[in-house]
């Protein structure tokens, strides 16, 4: 097998908040062109490793690296540099609320490119085709339904053509047709332009839709690493209990630590 | 007792802490507003435009309301001493050297820090709790050029001319219960009102509401850009911001007044 280059490595990272140990060494590798899904349950820490990806936190102990540069030792104006290559789909879609969706769109444009005005007019045209909502241009964010929140969102992640496009929970809270179409989309994006796709997602339909391969995070460690074949057929219980949906196992569902009983009958 | 002492303790931190945050946000906010141009990253001229018509143009009217009473307020106030004195015509002199030197700055410093500090906090905390901020830094546009920047502008150019406006309403305000509720003679008023008044007096004032605009401003943006937790957050963040900057206007009014005050400015 050929050697695949790496674009993002994590290395052994920890990070709390608070009192609260969110990540316990997570070591993760990312290749170029791959789509990576990153599973697990809610609140096991998916979006920190993906907010340490795209630099937005820093480990408390380990290091990042983004094509061999450790994110931790660049000054802003490097990271910015980075930050340009990539983009990233929001849960919510994080559009500004006091621009409108074209406005939203062209927004990096803007900033980070002397394109011409009507360059720009065409691109965001171009970009909003491509996840549906042509047409949409002069409406506020507050007048879109989540979904076309979300697919605006992909819209504004993908206009500067990113080496790298980060998706936190695409599909959550979507209905099963329009996950289908992010799901879609995704996976043109990562074929046709071969961009390469991180996904954080509880979303197990999904995930198999998509994904290349596939770590699942449980208490802040990567306890599976593998393709999809490997998670559909893993002996690992844990993986096994989360990629059925199975409410009893080794996952504990109830998280309260003292007895029932003892509580009820204190 | 030592319950007493920890929790003393702790909030002591906090403070520090905040004060530490927020010089650190100040020294960001005048990097990239004198620093950022010669980059090539100088803020939106629409963005400061935006935030000095919010922040100038419609407060006029809260402004002119708040300036005018308080104008009429002190005339009325201070009528029947200076009456029995003998002196009414004091009046125009009181009114013009209490609006331009106090009233003005801190009454204009306290509404604005009510109608758009709280704003700020609001605008900054909503956006910070959907995302919309990391959203800004993933694209690599940097919040404090985007969001603090402008606002921190708009605050410290608009605050000084409301405060010139609020003076000028202010003196308006004695003159109206001057001339037609103590009968003075309108031209004599006037005379008077400018024979009290120095350049010094206005200065002063004006040097305040300078430094309320960056308090206003700065706080505004520190409590929005730190909430969490949701609507609930950002509806504590408002309030803290308003507290806060209250507090921090009066206390900076307090020590530039006894600047002025012991170097006989």
């Amino acid at each position: 097998m050929e050697e695949k280059e790496i674009i993002i490595e994590l290395k052994d990272v920890y990070k709390k908040f608070g009192t609260r140990q969110i990540l316990s060494g997570v070591s993760l590798k990312v290749y170029r062109g791959e789509t990576l899904a990153i599973v697990g349950g809610s609140g096991c820490g998916k979006s920190t490793v993906l907010r340490h990806m795209t630099g937005a936190i820093r480990p408390d102990s380990g290091s990042v690296f983004m094509k061999g540069q450790n994110l931790a030792e660049l000054d802003e104006d490097k990271l910015d540099d980075f930050r340009k290559k990539f983009g990233v789909l929001y849960q919510s879609g994080a559009l500004f609320d006091s621009l409108s969706v074209k406005e939203n769109v062209c927004m990096p444009l803007r900033e980070h490119t002397k394109l011409d005005e009507n360059i720009i007019s065409i691109m965001v045209k171009m970009k909003l085709e491509l996840v549906g909502l042509r047409g949409f241009e002069d409406l506020m964010p507050a007048q879109l339904s989540g979904g076309m929140k979300k697919r605006v969102g992909l819209a504004r992640a993908i206009v500067m053509d990113p080496e790298i496009i980060f998706y936190d929970e695409p599909t959550a809270g979507l209905d099963p047709i329009v996950s289908g179409v992010i799901d879609k989309l995704i996976l043109d994006l990562s074929k046709k332009l071969s961009i390469t796709s991180v996904v954080v997602t509880h979303d197990m339909n999904s995930v198999f839709r998509i994904a290349d391969r596939i770590a699942m995070l449980h208490e802040g460690k990567i306890i599976q690493v593998g393709t999809k074949e490997d998670f559909r057929n893993t002996a690992e219980p844990l993986v096994k209990q989360f990629v059925n949906g199975e409410p009893e196992g080794q996952i504990n569902f109830f998280m309260s630590g003292d007895d029932y009983l003892n509580e009820l009958t204190k | 007792m030592k319950n007493i002492i920890e929790n003393i303790g702790s909030i002591v931190i906090k403070t520090c802490q905040h004060i530490v945050n927020v010089s650190a946000l100040f020294v960001d906010t005048i990097y990239w507003l004198f620093v950022g141009p010669f980059k090539k990253k100088a803020a939106k001229r629409q963005a400061i435009f935006e935030q000095m018509v919010f922040v100038g143009v419609k407060s006029l009217i809260i402004v002119f309301f708040v300036a005018l009473f308080t104008g009429i307020v002190i005339a009325m106030q201070t009528a029947p001493q200076l009456s029995s004195l003998g002196v009414v015509i004091y009046v125009a002199g009181l009114v013009s050297v209490s609006i331009t030197r106090e009233l003005g700055p801190v009454l204009t410093g306290l509404v604005i820090a009510g109608r758009v500090g709280a704003a700020i906090a609001a605008e900054l905390g909503t956006m910070k709790v959907t995302e919309q901020v990391e959203a800004l830094e993933s694209m690599a546009l940097n919040p404090i050029r985007f969001l603090v920047v402008p606002r921190f502008l708009a605050l410290v150019i608009m605050l000084p001319c409301l405060t010139i406006f609020a003076d000028a309403v202010g003196i308006f305000g004695g003159y109206l219960i001057g001339v037609f509720n103590l009968n003075i003679n309108s031209a004599l008023y006037i005379d008077t009102t400018f024979r009290f008044l120095t350049t010094k007096d206005v200065m002063t004032g004006i040097v305040k509401s300078f430094v309320f605009g960056g308090i206003i401003a700065l706080i505004g943006c520190y409590y929005g850009l730190n909430t969490s937790g949701g609507a609930e957050g950002v509806g504590k963040s408002t309030t803290i911001s308003i507290v806060t900057s209250f507090i921090l206007i009066i206390l900076a009014d307090c020590i530039l007044t006894a600047i002025f005050f012991f170097t006989n400015i």
